[in-house]
C-alpha cells in the first residue's frame, strides 16, 4: 500500500522554490484504485513526480512509504525496482533506442537491483508479443525508437505496454486519457483493468470523469492547492463533472 | 559559418555507478572491469628497448633507415621530407590548445631489443603478449593469436567463418602477423610496411606518398621523414579479402613519438575491410603521434576503414595524454570505387584528424561516419574532406560529437565540388550532444561548389542531454550512468551500425567508459 502523510514539497531551485504540495495525506491500499481529480495547478503532476523522485522537486516535510519502505530517500530507479511506475502525461522521445531494447534494459536493471536473474531473450519476446497483441500494438512499432514519431494515442498505449511488461506493484497514471480518442481510451483502460489485482494499487490522476467510466475507482479524491480537500466514492467524480470544481470545492473549503 | 553551443550552468549531484546492460553480459563484465580501473590501459611493459639518438636530425633519419635496412631511394625520400619539414610551420588553425612541442625532446625510433622479427608467436616476448592480455580490449585478438597454430587452414574455411587477422604494432616494430598464409593463398599482401619495402619495393614505391604527398602538411611531412612502421595491404584484382584485417597500435616506450605509415591498395574490383584499434599506456609527458594513412581504390574497388581510438586522454587536469595529429586520406582513383571511413574517437588529449576522400574516379563514392567523444579536458578537432573531382561522385558525412566535462569538440569539414564534377552529390549531417554545462561543441562546415547541378544537403543539430529523457529512463529502472549510456548509444546509433559487429561492441563499451562520471 502507498501511504502518504502530511507531505509538503517544493518545485524549483533555492530562492525560486515554490511550495506546491501542502500537507497532503493519502492512503491507497493494495488492490484498490484511487482517482485524484483537481483543477489545473492543483499539484497533480507534481505529486506524481515527487512520488517517483524527479530532480527539481524537493520534499520539505512529511513521509511517503510503499509497502512500508520509505521511498522518498530512494533514487528514481530504486523506486522503480520497488515497483513504482509512472505512466507519463507526456511520454518522452528517445531517438535511436528501440522500444524493445529500452524495456528489456529497464526490466533487467530492475531485476538486478532486486537481486533477481535477468529475463531470457525468448521469455522476453514471448511476453512482449502477448502484451502487444492485447494492446493492439504493431510488432514493428516495438522495433522503432521509443516514442519517436508516435501519435499521441500510440504514446499512451506504449506507456501501458511498458507498465504491463514491468509488472509494477504500484501504478500512477498521469492524465493517461489526454489526447486519446474513445477507441484508444477503451484499449488503454482494458490494459489497466487487466493489471488490477489484490497486490497492486493504482493512483489515477485525471481532469475528467470520462476515464473513470472505464477504470472504475474505489475512491475519488479531490486535490486542490496541494492538499486532498475531499474524498468520496465514484459518485464524487460525477458530481464534479456536473457541478464543476468550484461548485464542489466551494462547499469543501 | 560557425555555430557554437555551450552553456554555463552546472549541476552537482553524484550517484554511484551502475552497470549497463549492453549487448550481452560479457560486455557488461568487460566494461565493469574497465570502469573499476578507470583506464586499465595505463601501464607500461618492461622490456628492453633500443632507441634512436634523441631528437631529430639527418642522423636520426639515417639511423632509422639503416635499422630498417631500407633501400637508398627510401632514405632519400625521407631526407627530402625532412628538409622540407625544416622550412614549414606548425599549423595553428585548429580549435585546440597545447603547449609547444619540442621536437628535439623525442625519440623517433624505439624497438624491442630482443629482436625485430618473430618467426612464430612463441618468439614474441611474454611481456608483449601480457600487455595485450591486460588491455582487455583485444579479447578477440587473443583468440586470433591462438589461431596462429591453425593458420594452415584454408582460405575457404576462413570465408565460412569470418575472422580477423591482426598485425600487431608494438611501438615501432611489427611483432606478430597472423593468418598470413591464408591471406597469401588469396593473394592478399598484409605485412608491416618495413617488410613490404623489402619484399615488394615496386608496389610500395608506386603508391607511397601518392595520396598524402610529402609536402601535404606539417605533420604528414614529419611522418614522411621519420615514419617507423605501419601496415601495408595490397588486395589484387577481383579479390575479396577473405577476412577483416586489423592492426592494434600500441605506444609503449616513454617519450617515443610514434609515426605509423599505413598504405592500403585495393586493385580493380577488390574489396577489403580494415580495422584499426588503439590503446596506449598512461604517461606523464605528452606523447606525440603523427600517423599517415593512405588508401588507394582502383576501378570498382572498395575499402572500408574502421577505427576505434582510445588513447590515453590525460588525467583529470588534462596533464599527459596523447597528441594525435593524423593525416588520413583515401583516393578513389578508379571509376565506381568506394572508400568508407568509420571512426570512434574517445581518446587522446588533443585530436587533429580529418579522414578524407578524393573522389577522382567517375561515379565513385566517399563516406565518413564519425563518433567523437570528449570528456575531462580533452580537445578534438575532427571531421572530413570530400573532394569531388569525378562525374556523378557521391559523398555522405555523418558526424556525431559528444562533449562532456570541460572538453571541446569541433567538427570541421570541407565539401568541395570541382568544375568537372557534374551532378555531384553530398549529404552532411552533424549532430552534437552536450552533457553538462561546461563543455563546448562547434561545427565548422566549409563548402566550395563550382557546379550549378550539384546537390548538397547539410543538417546540423546541437542538443543537450535532456533531463526529461534521463528521468524517463530512470523511472523505468535504469541507473543514471546506464541511462546516459543508453541515450548516448541511441544518439550515435547510425554510426555504430556502420562498424563491423565485434568492433561495435567494443565501441559501445568505450563510449560508456569514456563518459563515466560525466553527469552531475
Amino acid at each position: 500500500m502507498l501511504k502518504i502523510e502530511n507531505l509538503t514539497a517544493t518545485v524549483g531551485e533555492a530562492e525560486e522554490a515554490k511550495q506546491i504540495i501542502n500537507g497532503l495525506t493519502l492512503e491507497v491500499p493494495a488492490g484498490e484504485v484511487h482517482a485524484i481529480m483537481g483543477p489545473n495547478g492543483a499539484g497533480k503532476s507534481t505529486l506524481s513526480y515527487v512520488l517517483t523522485g524527479r530532480s527539481g522537486y524537493e520534499v520539505t516535510g512529511g513521509s511517503a512509504t510503499l509497502n512500508g519502505d520509505d521511498i522518498l530517500e530512494m533514487d528514481p530507479e530504486e523506486r522503480a525496482a520497488k515497483g513504482m511506475f509512472l505512466s507519463f502525461q507526456y511520454p518522452v522521445e528517445i531517438p535511436g533506442v528501440p522500444v524493445m531494447t529500452f524495456v528489456r534494459t529497464a526490466m533487467n536493471s530492475q531485476r538486478k537491483l532486486r537481486g533477481e536473474d535477468e529475463i531470457s531473450a525468448p521469455d522476453f519476446i514471448k511476453k512482449s508479443r502477448e502484451i502487444a497483441k492485447q494492446l493492439k500494438l504493431d510488432a514493428e512499432m516495438l522495433k522503432r525508437p521509443v516514442n519517436v514519431g508516435f501519435s499521441g494515442g500510440e504514446k499512451k498505449r506504449l506507456e501501458i505496454y511498458q507498465m504491463m511488461m514491468l509488472e509494477p506493484r504500484f501504478l500512477i497514471l498521469d492524465e493517461t486519457d489526454s489526447g486519446l480518442d474513445i477507441d484508444a481510451l477503451k484499449t488503454v483502460a482494458e490494459g489497466v483493468n487487466a493489471m488490477r489485482s489484490p497486490e497492486r494499487g493504482m493512483l489515477v490522476i485525471t481532469h475528467y470523469q470520462r476515464l473513470l467510466d472505464y477504470i472504475k475507482p474505489d475512491k475519488v479524491h479531490v486535490l486542490a492547492a496541494g492538499r486532498i480537500v475531499k474524498t468520496g466514492g465514484p459518485d464524487l467524480a460525477h458530481r464534479l463533472e456536473a457541478e464543476g470544481y468550484d461548485g464542489v470545492l466551494g462547499e469543501a473549503v | 559559418m560557425d555555430c557554437c553551443g555551450g552553456t554555463d550552468e552546472h549541476e552537482d549531484d553524484c550517484t554511484e555507478v551502475t552497470v549497463k546492460e549492453g549487448i550481452d553480459a560479457k560486455t557488461v563484465e568487460a566494461a565493469k572491469a574497465l570502469e573499476s580501473e578507470n583506464y586499465s590501459a595505463g601501464f607500461s611493459t618492461e622490456i628492453e628497448t633500443e632507441y634512436s639518438p634523441k631528437g631529430l636530425s639527418e642522423d636520426t633519419i639515417r639511423f632509422i633507415s639503416a635499422k630498417k635496412e631500407e633501400p637508398e631511394w627510401l632514405l632519400e625520400w625521407r631526407l627530402a621530407a625532412y628538409r622540407r619539414w625544416l622550412t614549414m610551420e606548425e599549423p595553428t588553425w585548429a580549435k585546440v590548445r597545447y603547449d609547444p612541442i619540442d621536437y628535439q625532446e623525442y625519440y623517433y625510433y624505439a624497438a624491442p631489443k630482443s629482436g625485430a622479427k618473430y618467426e612464430s608467436i612463441d618468439d614474441v616476448p611474454k611481456e608483449i603478449l601480457e600487455t595485450y592480455e591486460k588491455l582487455g580490449i583485444p579479447l578477440r585478438e587473443a583468440e586470433v593469436l591462438l589461431g596462429v597454430e591453425g593458420a594452415a587452414e584454408t582460405a575457404a574455411t576462413a570465408r565460412e567463418a569470418p575472422r580477423v587477422a591482426v598485425d600487431a604494432v608494438f611501438d615501432s616494430v611489427s611483432v606478430a602477423t597472423t593468418f598470413r598464409k591464408e591471406l597469401e593463398k588469396a593473394g592478399v599482401i598484409f605485412m608491416s610496411i618495413s617488410e613490404a619495402v623489402r619484399e615488394y619495393p615496386e608496389l610500395v614505391k608506386k603508391y607511397l606518398g601518392t595520396v598524402v604527398p610529402q609536402s601535404d602538411n606539417y605533420f604528414a611531412t614529419l611522418n614522411s621523414a621519420v615514419f617507423s612502421d605501419g601496415t601495408f595491404v595490397y588486395v589484387p584484382k577481383g579479390v575479396r579479402c577473405p577476412m577483416e584485417l586489423s592492426t592494434y597500435f600500441r605506444m609503449n616506450a616513454e617519450n617515443t613519438g610514434q609515426f605509423e605509415r599505413t598504405l592500403i591498395v585495393c586493385d580493380e574490383g577488390a574489396y577489403v575491410s580494415y580495422l584499426e584499434g588503439c590503446t596506449a599506456p598512461m604517461r606523464d609527458e605528452n606523447q606525440l603521434h603523427a600517423a599517415v594513412v593512405e588508401l588507394v581504390a582502383l576501378d570498382d574497388a572498395e575499402i572500408k576503414y574502421s577505427t576505434v581510438q582510445n588513447w590515453w586522454p590525460g588525467d583529470e587536469d588534462g596533464k599527459g595524454g596523447i597528441y594525435n595529429f593524423v593525416t588520413k586520406r583515401g583516393d578513389c582513383r578508379g571509376p565506381r570505387s568506394k572508400i568508407s571511413w568509420t571512426q570512434v574517437e574517445t581518446g587522446s588529449a588533443v585530436t587533429w584528424k580529418y579522414p578524407s576522400c578524393i573522389l577522382r574516379g567517375d561515379d565513385s563514392v566517399g563516406e565518413f561516419y564519425s563518433i567523437a567523444v570528449t570528456n575531462g579536458r580533452q580537445q578534438a578537432d575532427t571531421g572530413t574532406k570530400m573532394i569531388h573531382l569525378g562525374k556523378r561522385t557521391k559523398s555522405r558525412i555523418i558526424s556525431k560529437g559528444i562533449s562532456a566535462g570541460k572538453s571541446d569538440n569541433t567538427y570541421r569539414g570541407l565539401v568541395s565540388i570541382n568544375k568537372r564534377a557534374e551532378k555531384a552529390r553530398n549529404f552532411t549531417q552533424c549532430d552534437s550532444l552536450l552533457i553538462g554545462g561546461r563543455c563546448g561543441a562547434h561545427t565548422v562546415p566549409y563548402v566550395e561548389n563550382r557546379r550549378a547541378d550539384a546537390q548538397l544537403e547539410h543538417e546540423a543539430t546541437t542538443t543537450k542531454l535532456s533531463e526529461d529523457q534521463l528521468f524517463y529512463a530512470r523511472q523505468r529502472g535504469l541507473g543514471e550512468e546506464q541511462a546516459v549510456a543508453l541515450l548516448v548509444n541511441g544518439f550515435v546509433r547510425e554510426v555504430l551500425q556502420e562498424l563491423p559487429m565485434e568492433f561495435a561492441v567494443e565501441a559501445q563499451k568505450l563510449l560508456e567508459v569514456s563518459l563515466e562520471g560525466s553527469v552531475g
